[in-house]
């Protein structure tokens, strides 16, 4: 809170530089547009009307790695498609954060196998991961929930800050 | 067209190639050696009555513990008798190598080239023999039976430090 309220309505309001670049970054969140496997359909179910994930700043997928700032890996990474997924993840610029969806991203998930990437942790820094076989659209808005939350932490140099704890 | 007349016609024109034949349930498969594929499956092919056309497809076995240890099993398609044969040939260990049927059927080039990606089977004769389904850095032969079937260990509370010490995470 700053001077607003004691001194009226003066269009005016103090804060933080550091908070107000952190809002912007958790409220225009930009997700590249691609889904891997059964995970996608419910990241699309949770972007659908039913869920309506843009009340939380994220209706826009975008279909170039160069404007989007989060990767949802939300399938099964298989070995020959890893080099893809890293390719466009390096394509996207900074800030970026990545979110495993599934239990496949996060650790293989049932298919402990030759052809299947083991974690998607192995080919590019994961910011979030969302257990579930596939998650449900609740447990993908809350997983996203948290990397926001994460990132309001953030600091200008890009350190985090340690949790608040109540 | 039933099976003891095409196994008459092929042990006719080519005595020489046949190992034995099986019949199951109403289908044929025959054994071939197998550096006389091409021959076979060229008269299959080209024999004015027999006319096996279209072939169905082509993948590699491994029989692990058996000799010969692999085996590499055509299926063709005869649309004018609505008849089918089962080819089948057995390959050695040491060296797993047949002659490509790319000259006879198109088809053939990527069927071959996941027997090859899948089991190291050499086709002699394929015009591009790389690997189709796993990257091409990948070592060995995913579906040969000697290769371990999980890809990892998997992590529980009480080995996940050993593990994770060793799993390459990505760093940025």
């Amino acid at each position: 809170m700053g001077i607003e309220q004691k001194a009226g309505d003066m269009g005016i309001v103090t804060t933080s530089l550091e908070t107000v670049v952190n809002w912007s970054r958790t409220n225009a969140m930009w997700p590249l547009l691609f889904g891997l496997a059964c995970c996608a359909i419910e990241m699309m179910g949770a972007q659908g009307s039913n869920y309506d994930l843009s009340r939380f700043g994220m209706e826009i997928n975008r279909a170039s790695p160069r404007q989007a700032d989060l990767m949802i890996v939300a399938g099964r990474v298989s070995r020959k498609m890893a080099p893809v997924v890293r390719r466009l993840y390096d394509q996207m610029s900074d800030p970026k954060w990545v979110i495993a969806m599934g239990d496949c991203a996060a650790c293989g998930g049932v298919f402990n196998n030759y052809a299947i990437v083991q974690g998607v942790d192995e080919i590019v820094p994961v910011d979030v991961y969302i257990a579930g076989c596939p998650p449900r659209p609740e447990a993908l808005i809350d997983g996203i929930v948290q990397l926001h939350e994460k990132i309001k932490r953030m600091k200008l140099d890009g350190s985090l800050r340690e949790p608040v704890r109540v | 067209m039933d099976n003891a007349t095409v196994l008459e016609k092929l042990s006719t024109a080519l005595p020489d190639a046949l190992l034995g034949s099986q019949e199951f349930r109403g289908d044929l498969s025959v054994t071939i050696r197998s550096d006389a594929i091409i021959d076979v499956a060229r008269f299959l092919r080209d024999d004015a009555q027999l006319r096996y056309h279209f072939l169905e497809q082509l993948c590699g076995v491994d029989y692990l513990g058996r000799t010969p240890r692999f085996e590499v099993v055509y299926h063709l398609l005869s649309h004018a008798n609505h008849h089918r044969i089962c080819l089948k040939v057995g390959l050695p260990e040491r060296s797993p190598i047949v002659p490509s049927l790319t000259s006879l059927w198109a088809t053939a080039n990527y069927q071959e080239r996941e027997a090859y990606d899948m089991f190291g089977i050499i086709f002699d004769g394929h015009p591009s023999l790389e690997r189709i389904l796993m990257p091409d850095d990948w070592q060995g032969h995913p579906l040969r039976k000697d290769v371990p079937l999980g890809g990892e260990e998997v992590a529980f509370t009480f080995n996940q430090e050993r593990i994770y010490a060793q799993k390459p995470f990505a760093k940025e």
